[in-house]
């Protein structure tokens, strides 16, 4: 917390003289080892230092990637597998590099839901959870372009989509996805620019990140009660050695996680689809993101009608990345008092609610929308036909053979006739995905800012030392004997 | 609460799963019986089965396929088929060195008026492509490019360990059985080829058209092709290649019997190893590397344990 003294004491003749003029090391001391962090944060709470890890081993990689990978469309797609084949360890960096997308989303997500179940985005972390918001974004855009480079199928008609999106806004769509693509079509100079732009982010995450420490060490820490810290003796324990151990240990069982889909299963997480060459000619038979985006791509699916002079089109693209931007304004759209959804029993529901909305937002995304979940009754066939005189008409048919017997009739008679599938009405996953994209904008606009203020939260322990004595855990352990 | 949570990790492992994309209308390839010895974290490949899958692409899939990302030196390199301790370098593996010679290639360098070079393949090169260019592919197989079989395996299923190799075993062995390829007279004369399927709720005919060939496993749609109800056609779609594999189609090296199931079983085992030629090391590192993370694991476990001892939290 800011309001901290250090109690950085340079040892050393150089310590001191650099504490002096550069206090760097006193940054670090304040910062990592003798910072007060809550006694009762819980191993949810060791993501923060999980994603720190996940972004050294994807930058670090990345740089080693970079010294061997070709962009241009003629070689990239060898290029990376001549990594995987004749660079000493290429293997591996490579597909930590791969795998490593996956688990910092995995670890991203965590990160977030428990940063929206404790109510870590409220007043004073207004800030803070924005900057992750950011981050979040930027990972985003650095994932789909790092996704471009192996220039595999669905890297080319995945970035064709992504970037057609941008077609849909009105004016200047157009204009923008040309610039985007730096040309008429996805092409060798937009796989330039998105190994440049894939490169640089990284770097723009690293500033960002450092932001958000700094946001985070200004108030200090949330914690599982979201009552703030209020005695710093009772309270809290330094940073290190408490934490550094307890995140130590998070961060190896997640690297053991890691380990397994890396030497294991390294291509599980990815699509099949991305080990074919990319071919401009040829469009994969369904184009789909990666396991992380799956949610967004089933909102931006789910909008199949128009809303007044909208397109569905537009309107998809907006709901898209309105799901991303209504997390930016989350702290002043949540009215609760109450910090911890420990404390909420109500908004608990709605909470977990959500988290099951955005794990099968993530099924609808991966699946044809079209796809029945339930169907009532069973398709049926329709012949359509022409009769000699010309009169247009059409027959339903349960079986096969009858509806062929009356197209063979009406061919017979001089008309023509054609068989078709009519499918039987369906619960499908584009209606999954619609319920669960209201549900999913119901929860943040809807739901939080009527909740906050109707609810009526349990009572809030009065300290992190108090909630900590309260525990069955703690209760049952025999009291002190005061001693005489 | 609990019933929430468990029911959450459920949903979440479940959406990860099904996530993996349901393919397009293939059948799903079936592994051979008792599975492939190298899936699982511990499997193996048989190297002897590699081998022979070698041979088998050599003498049979190589006049069509290409496989532009491996050189013969790959063969006889650490977790390869040929790999011999005496030559730590492959390039002086004698088996390789002899497997090369016999590709005739184009020398990626003229001579020095300027002509091109045709010599006899070193270790070093990667394999002889079957075509100069795309349209010669083309134009010697119907319009269809045979693709290239670097990495078909990983090009195939859900990512998992074996699933391409499946792919590959179940397609080449997949075909009808000949017998019920039937002909007919078709409307203007021209000879028909077609199936009749009777099973289950797939009744009707399949029209094979000219050059195309029916595979169950094979991605497509069938539908423009199927007599019968269009609410069941049949799985799969059609191909190019004709059925390749018939019983002693090669004549293997180190004597075993070359039924089809064998040699489709090698084949797609040599394909397999082709696609991620590392994969022996990558499994070989990854126990140590499990044990050591696990190690540190319950050592920070105890260091955790210890240093929290006082604290109530």
């Amino acid at each position: 917390m800011s309001g901290h003294e250090s109690t950085y004491k340079p040892q050393t003749g150089f310590t001191k003289w650099l504490d002096s003029r550069l206090p760097i090391v006193r940054l670090a001391h304040d910062s990592f080892v003798d910072f007060p962090t809550p006694k009762n944060l819980n191993y949810w709470y060791t993501f923060g230092g999980i994603l720190a890890i996940c972004l050294a081993i994807q930058i670090l990689t990345g740089v080693v990637l970079a010294m061997h990978y070709t962009a241009t469309v003629g070689e990239a797609f060898a290029s990376v597998e001549r990594i995987m084949r004749d660079v000493p360890y290429g293997w591996l960096i490579r597909n930590i590099h791969m795998v490593g997308a996956s688990m910092f989303f995995l670890a991203v997500y965590v990160h977030m839901f428990r940063g929206l179940y404790y109510g870590s985005y409220k007043a004073p972390r207004e800030v803070l959870w924005i900057l992750g918001c950011i981050i979040f974004l930027l990972m985003m855009a650095t994932a789909f372009l790092g996704y471009m480079l192996p220039w595999g199928q669905m890297s080319l008609h995945g970035a064709n989509v992504i970037i057609g999106l941008f077609g849909a806004i009105p004016l200047v769509g157009e204009s923008i996805q040309s610039w985007l693509m730096g040309g008429p079509s996805v092409g060798n100079q937009t796989l330039q620019r998105f190994f440049s732009l894939h490169y640089l982010l990284p770097f723009m995450i690293a500033g960002v990140v450092i932001l958000h420490i700094w946001a985070l060490h200004v108030p200090g820490n949330n914690n599982p009660t979201g009552v703030e810290v209020k005695d710093v003796e009772k309270d809290t324990v330094p940073f290190h050695p408490y934490y550094t151990v307890k995140d130590g240990f998070a961060i190896v069982i997640f690297l053991l996680i890691f380990a397994a889909f890396v030497f294991y299963f390294p291509n599980v997480l990815g699509h099949a689809d991305n080990y074919i060459e990319a071919n401009p000619l040829v469009t994969p038979a369904h184009i789909v993101p990666e396991w992380y985006l799956l949610p967004f791509y089933a909102i931006l699916r789910a909008i199949t009608f128009d809303i007044g002079p909208i397109e569905a089109k537009l309107l998809g693209v907006i709901f898209m990345f309105g799901a991303i931007a209504v997390l930016f304004i989350l702290p002043w759209l949540d009215t609760s008092k109450v910090k911890s959804m420990r404390y909420r029993p109500v908004a608990k529901q709605f909470f977990f609610g959500f988290v099951v909305a955005c794990l099968l937002l993530g099924w609808c995304g991966a699946t044809n929308p079209d796809n029945p979940i339930v169907s009532f009754g069973s398709d049926k066939l329709i012949v359509t036909y022409t009769d000699s005189t010309g009169i247009e008409g059409s027959a339903v048919f349960d079986g096969y053979e009858e509806a062929a017997a009356f197209r063979g009739e009406q061919v017979t008679a001089g008309g023509t006739a054609s068989l078709a599938i009519e499918k039987a009405g369906a619960f499908t996953f584009l209606h999954l995905g619609q319920i669960l994209t209201a549900y999913y904008f119901a929860y943040f606009l809807l739901i939080l800012p009527i909740l906050g203020l109707r609810e009526k939260p349990k009572n809030e322990p009065e300290s992190i030392h108090q909630s900590i004595l309260d525990t069955p855990h703690a209760r049952s352990e025999p009291t002190p004997i005061p001693a005489e | 609460m609990k019933l929430l949570r468990t029911l959450i990790a459920g949903l979440g492992a479940a959406s990860l799963v099904l996530s993996a994309h349901a393919a397009g209308g293939g059948k799903k390839p079936k592994a051979p019986e008792g599975g492939w010895a190298f899936a699982g974290p511990l499997g193996e490949l048989e190297m002897d089965s590699v081998a022979r899958g070698y041979q088998v692409y050599r003498e049979v899939c190589a006049a069509c396929h290409g496989m532009k990302l491996l050189s013969y030196r790959n063969l006889g390199e650490k977790g390869g088929p040929f790999y011999d301790p005496k030559y730590p370098n492959a390039n002086d593996n004698p088996l390789v060195k002899a497997f090369a010679a016999e590709d005739e290639i184009l020398d990626p360098n003229p001579d020095e008026n300027g002509d091109p070079i045709y010599r006899p393949a070193r270790p070093s090169d990667p394999f002889r492509y079957p075509y100069a260019n795309e349209q010669l592919g083309r134009a010697a197989n119907g319009g269809a490019y045979p693709p290239d079989l670097s990495v078909i395996t990983k090009a195939r299923g859900k990512g998992n360990d074996g699933d391409g190799a499946s792919y590959v075993y179940s397609l080449l062995k997949g075909y009808p059985d000949p017998d019920k390829i039937k002909t007919r007279e078709g409307e203007d004369g021209e000879r028909v080829n077609y199936i009749n399927f009777d099973k289950g709720e797939t009744q009707g005919t399949l029209i094979q058209p000219i050059g195309q060939y029916y595979n169950p496993y094979m991605a497509g749609d069938s539908t423009a092709q199927w007599e019968g109800d269009p609410r069941h056609v049949p799985y799969g779609g059609f191909l190019a290649m004709a059925p390749q594999l018939t019983d002693g189609r090669v004549e293997y090296m180190d004597g075993t019997e070359a039924t089809v199931q064998q040699m489709a079983y090698d084949v797609a085992q040599f394909l397999h190893w082709a696609g991620d030629p590392k994969q022996s090391q990558r499994k070989t590192l990854g126990l140590p590397t499990m044990i050591y993370l696990l190690l540190l694991a319950v050592l920070l476990w105890f260091s955790y344990k210890r240093i929290w001892r006082n604290v109530k939290h």
